[in-house]
């Protein structure tokens, strides 16, 4: 699958886009929604060849890591901080993220507790059936692509009859804040590249209310360079043509109805409810919470837990707009100067695939309308 | 954090999971979101777990479509 890469296939492409792009009125603004989208952009360098083309592509809330807000970060500092003898299991990028309380990774735990980075939601469940004394509580986040490896690790739990494993949920789902981005008019997203891997879970239908509603052209693609500007031009004839649509052009991976098997699983273990995301508020069933039948492992419950935003913390740091595609990182007072990935001020800083984090190990696009 | 790469699986271990092989190296993942997939599939593994098969027909269509696509350019 070299071709995907191919210097040849992706300079024919960007040529075709730039054709394409020159019949539409400026400014052709698209949205990558998804983080690790803006990550392949970058690295690629395919951004600057975009922007030089005459398209735009502006970063969405697509970053887990990112989008979880402050009180649920600083939830689990808390647990592990005030309680002995816990185990507080989650991903990487989830242990730096500095709140009021400071950070997983520089807190400081009660006596035999421990914060643990793991790979697979698995470990967490392993963890737990080995050391039957301590209390692991695993702090998910992710979107559909991680959240079937989360309810797993639910559903696993509750077979092996473990007390000892909780979950502290930041499950997210992607297309209510899609329709938060197009209730508002702080920008004019002309399109969206829809993230691949959550798509390879839902499938096509759960975007279709996008075109039919708002009449806004959209391409579930792969993270090659050559699939990202399939995507892009599959967007730009979309737009051509006034028929916008949900288009899949990463068929290689993603069925249009998705995976049956993950979706039943998020069903059987997880339900709808409403949900906070950094920059957004509450947005109505944008999150996934344990069913009533595994309210047993669920961790705010079990330790009482109450997640207060108390928005107290005044920092200057913008994540919340970057988040919504209103303000490019560059555009943040912070950003570079008080705000680094070695001493990062907010989550977009943090996680690898955080815009402010991506712009500053890749540098400007010179001529971009948001730089 | 949706990062997923594509691996081979060399057999399935159990009901549930299965060793595939990652840069030459081997790797355990559970495989029970993918029923039916088997020992020479290609597969996307996210946090342990087979999330989707690769499909080598619709690779080909794709890769066809990019040939021609650069040929024209």
């Amino acid at each position: 699958m070299n071709e995907l890469r191919d210097r040849k296939v992706v300079q024919g492409l960007v040529r075709d886009i730039r054709r394409r792009a020159a019949l539409l009125a400026p400014p052709v603004r698209l949205m990558e929604v998804c983080g690790t989208h803006t990550m392949a952009l970058y690295r690629y360098g395919l951004s600057p060849q975009l922007s030089d083309a005459g398209v735009e592509m502006v970063s969405g809330p697509g970053c887990p890591v990112c989008i979880t807000p402050d009180e649920v970060h600083e939830a689990a500092i808390a647990l592990v901080t005030g309680r002995p003898n816990l185990i507080l299991a989650t991903f990487g990028d989830m242990t730096r993220v500095p709140t009021a309380r400071g950070s997983l990774r520089s807190a400081v735990p009660a006596a035999g507790s421990e914060v643990k980075v793991i790979y697979s939601p698995s470990e967490a469940v392993a963890a737990a059936a080995a050391r039957p004394g301590k209390e692991v509580v695993f702090f998910g986040a992710g979107f559909e692509t991680t959240i079937p490896s989360i309810a797993h690790a639910v559903r696993e739990a509750k077979r092996l009859k473990l007390r000892n494993f909780s979950l502290l949920p930041a499950l997210r789902v992607i297309p209510p804040p899609l329709r938060a981005l197009l209730e508002t008019d702080e920008t004019v997203i002309r399109g969206f590249l829809y993230p691949g891997h959550v798509s390879a879970i839902i499938g096509v239908k759960p975007y279709a209310f996008i075109p039919r509603e708002y009449g806004i052209p959209g391409a579930i693609a792969g993270f090659e360079p050559a699939d990202i500007l399939l995507g892009v031009r599959s967007l730009l004839e979309q737009l051509r043509a006034g028929r916008p649509e949900v288009a899949l052009v990463y068929t290689r991976a993603v069925r249009p109805e998705g995976n049956p098997a993950a979706q039943a699983l998020m069903r059987e273990v997880l339900e709808p409810a409403d949900a906070a995301w950094r920059g957004m508020g509450t947005l109505p069933r944008s999150g996934l919470v344990l069913r009533k039948a595994y309210a047993a492992y669920d961790a705010q419950r079990k330790f009482g837990l109450e997640l207060k935003n108390r928005a107290g913390r005044r920092t200057g740091c913008r994540c919340g707009d970057v988040l919504r595609g209103i303000v490019a990182p560059r555009s943040c007072p912070l950003f570079g100067r008080r705000c680094t990935p070695d001493r990062p001020v907010g989550p977009c800083m943090v996680s690898f695939e955080g815009t402010c984090l991506i712009h500053f190990k890749y540098g400007p696009v010179k001529g971009a309308r948001h730089a | 954090m949706c990062l997923a790469i594509p691996v081979k699986v060399k057999r399935r271990s159990d009901a549930e999971t299965g060793l595939v092989d990652y840069l030459g190296n081997e790797m355990r993942v559970n495989l029970s979101l993918l029923p039916g997939v088997k020992a020479g599939d290609f597969v996307i593994v996210h946090a342990g777990f087979a999330i989707s098969r690769l499909d080598a027909r619709e690779a080909r269509k794709t890769l066809r479509l990019l040939r021609e696509m650069a040929g024209a350019a």
